[in-house]
């Protein structure tokens, strides 16, 4: 299948389709950012997308969610057509993301970053909330304690709060995923969770990922720059360099991949760079 | 239940009513001479065109300029459904109150006809929603007003007189801020796709555009009753305290029950930070037009109050230097705080044509304008962020849930960000 690599286990192969890419192009005026690119997603899937810095995958996240127009291709969520959606429309669809460099309601407390998430599903009007009917106390009450589980999880409960640019680095990350949670996702678009963290912490993140997918049954597509996050988590994983795919595979094939040291590393690298990459 | 008692809005509710008591009291007796109640009338409505602004600007952080159109067009619409309604023409309370009505429900229905659509642009939005508004009122002038005008007048008549003045100037205060919502919506859909800066100066013009229409009402429009630069008399006065008050309630309460919903933080969100907003789900223009319409209706409101309290209308009055005092006013209370808002605008009247104009020694009234410049220059410097910066008293105060149940109890202590959180 395209935008696969062929060798996966056919238990996967079966599971239905989550997200279809085909030939994805996008140009910033003359400026080529992406190049053919295709990707399919199954679900329950956490695939992997690296490449050095500028290689273009923000800009693949971008074009999903509707921050971009494609100059060419599809991209098809479910089988529906994204390409052309407003941004806040393909996220009620059931996409969710988080961001390279962090975009929290840094002056909101905690727990409104993750209500705010939570508005295209509040359950109440305009007039509900002016006229404090029942039906927005109850679903006030419910939303907000959907938030503290959220939170909880997240080990941000007690901090709830608390002004969100006032939480450290680490937590203002989780914060995000957290948030891009509340939205209530099928699919999950993480933008290097891991950036920014000590080694320690890239542990704990990887976790947290692999829990959050078990719990919430998501799909997730991970863009990261340090290799160790993809290795460690990610069933199998695309490459992009200058907006082409060089390779797929699982990560032992990727680490192997001479194409992808030489991306990494440059020209005449590759012999001697293995067990650094890796 | 002596805890529910002391709660916020238990407090608010006292206080209010007393101050509401008191005014009317000091009205009563005589003892609040027309002038000031003049002024506290104008701090009213002035501060419910700065709470307008502050939704607009201070919540959503839509620079916006346009305030002062949108309270001129509540101010003549209102008048002019007042005014010739005492000369015996139903035709403005008619056209105004079924024309919006009718423009709503056929916007409405563009908007539910719009949804089936994907990647309508907005300039194509915008000729649709316009064309259902001039449909509506077309429909009301052409047709409903004919057929309904007279009767409605005598059955009005009918009822005793003040009653009927009543109902005629509550009618006048909602047509004239729903004209002015309208309005807004047509003017926001694609002007505030432009982004912040931009849209300041489009709202400006749009100042701009209402000045010079209401000079020339009775050339180029048909309105020679506003009498275009010689200003409209004859409006008449029929503002009470309880009309401010209950006015200037309803705004605060709406705007507070506004903010504090699903609705108010999607607001707050699009100020701080509109992409992840809309990367989250929230509709960013359209929350944004919905903050511009309600403040727009509260300018619009407030202008209502203020035309059939001072009976007279002129065009400067609503000119460009008059249209940045809510500006001014928000800024100085402290962008994105409600009691900071009401307590300057208040201030801001009192002080200005108040305080100063009676305290100051004969001709020597000029000196306002070089003595509150000043001020604000002295303001911006020590406190930039506002007199209130985001300090809101309990009843506005954003509320903080606890954290849930199941954890240990915990004595019930103020979080130390507690003041700042009140966004």
């Amino acid at each position: 299948m395209k935008g696969r690599p062929d060798n996966l286990s056919p238990e996967v192969e079966m599971r239905p389709v989550v997200l279809e890419i085909e030939g994805l192009t996008h140009y910033f005026d003359s400026l080529r950012a992406v190049h053919d690119f295709s990707v399919t997603l199954k679900e329950g899937e956490l695939v992997g997308l690296i490449g050095p810095n500028g290689a273009g995958k923000t800009t693949i996240f971008n074009l999903i969610t509707g921050v971009y127009r494609p100059t060419a291709g599809s991209i098809r969520y479910e089988g529906a057509e994204l390409v052309g959606l407003p941004s806040h429309e393909i996220i009620q669809m059931g996409i969710a993301r988080t961001f390279q460099n962090i975009r929290l309601f840094a002056n909101l407390t905690v727990l409104d970053n993750v209500l705010i998430a939570h508005h295209p599903h509040t359950g109440y009007g305009l007039l509900d909330a002016i006229l404090r009917s029942r039906r927005f106390r109850e679903s006030e009450k419910v939303l907000i304690e959907r938030s503290q589980e959220l939170l909880a999880i997240f080990g941000l409960e007690e901090r709830q709060n608390d002004i969100a640019s006032s939480l450290p680095y680490g937590l203002q990350r989780r914060l995000e995923i957290a948030r891009a949670l509340a939205t209530q996702p099928y699919l999950l678009l993480l933008d290097e969770p891991a950036a920014g963290m000590n080694p320690g912490e890239v542990i704990e993140l990887m976790e947290l990922i692999h829990f959050i997918r078990d719990k919430f049954k998501l799909t997730i597509f991970l863009v990261e720059h340090q290799m160790r996050v993809v290795m460690g988590i990610c069933e199998w994983i695309t490459v992009m360099d200058f907006g082409e795919i060089i390779a797929r595979g699982t990560p032992r094939e990727i680490q192997n991949d001479p194409k992808v040291i030489e991306a990494y590393l440059g020209k005449g690298a590759v012999v001697g760079a293995r067990a650094e990459v890796a | 239940m002596l805890q529910k008692l002391r709660s916020p809005n238990v407090y608010f509710a006292l206080g209010s009513l007393l101050i509401f008591v008191l005014i009317q009291v000091l009205i009563s007796m005589g003892d609040l001479n027309p002038y000031w109640q003049g002024i506290i009338f104008w701090g009213a409505a002035i501060t419910m065109v700065s709470l307008g602004l502050n939704l607009i600007y201070g919540f959503n952080g839509q620079f916006s300029l346009g305030q002062y159109g949108f309270y001129a067009i509540g101010a003549y619409a209102s008048a002019d459904i007042t005014f010739r309604w005492l000369h015996h023409d139903p035709s403005a309370l008619v056209v105004v109150i079924v024309g919006c009505a009718l423009a709503l429900v056929f916007m409405g229905g563009v908007g539910v006809f719009l949804r089936r659509f994907y990647g309508v642009t907005t300039l194509a939005k915008f000729l649709f929603y316009l064309i259902a508004t001039i449909l509506g009122f077309y429909l009301a002038v052409r047709f409903v007003n004919p057929a309904i005008g007279p009767a409605l007048y005598q059955m009005l008549n009918a009822l005793p007189l003040g009653i009927s003045q009543q109902i005629v100037f509550f009618l006048a205060l909602v047509g004239g801020a729903t004209l002015a919502g309208i309005v807004s919506y047509l003017f926001g859909i694609p002007v505030l796709e432009l982004g912040s800066d931009y849209f300041g100066i489009a709202t400006l013009g749009f100042t701009i555009i209402i000045k010079v229409l209401l000079d020339n009402t009775d050339t180029l429009l048909p309105f020679p009753e506003m009498k275009g630069a010689r200003g409209m008399i004859g409006i008449p006065k029929w503002t009470t305290w309880p009309w401010v008050f209950f006015t200037f309630m309803a705004v605060v309460l709406v705007l507070r029950n506004i903010l504090h919903s699903s609705t108010g933080r999607a607001i707050l969100s699009v100020r701080e930070n509109e992409r992840a907003a809309e990367l989250m789900g929230v509709d960013t223009p359209s929350n944004k037009v919905l903050a511009f319409v309600i403040g727009s209706v509260f300018a619009g409101l407030a202008g209502g109050i203020r035309a059939h309290d001072m009976a007279f209308l002129h065009p400067t009055m609503f000119g460009f230097l008059p249209s940045f005092n809510p500006l001014i006013i928000i800024v100085l209370g402290g962008l994105g705080s409600m009691t900071g808002t009401i307590i300057t605008g208040f201030f801001w009247v009192i002080l200005l044509e108040g305080v100063l104009r009676l305290y100051l020694p004969e001709g020597f009234e000029t000196w306002r304008f070089v003595i509150y410049p000043l001020g604000l220059l002295v303001m911006m410097l020590l406190r930039p962020q506002g007199l209130m910066g985001k300090y809101e008293i309990p009843f506005l105060r954003r509320p903080l849930p606890p954290p849930r149940a199941h954890e240990v109890p915990q004595p019930e202590k103020v979080a130390p960000t507690a003041e700042e959180v009140t966004v």
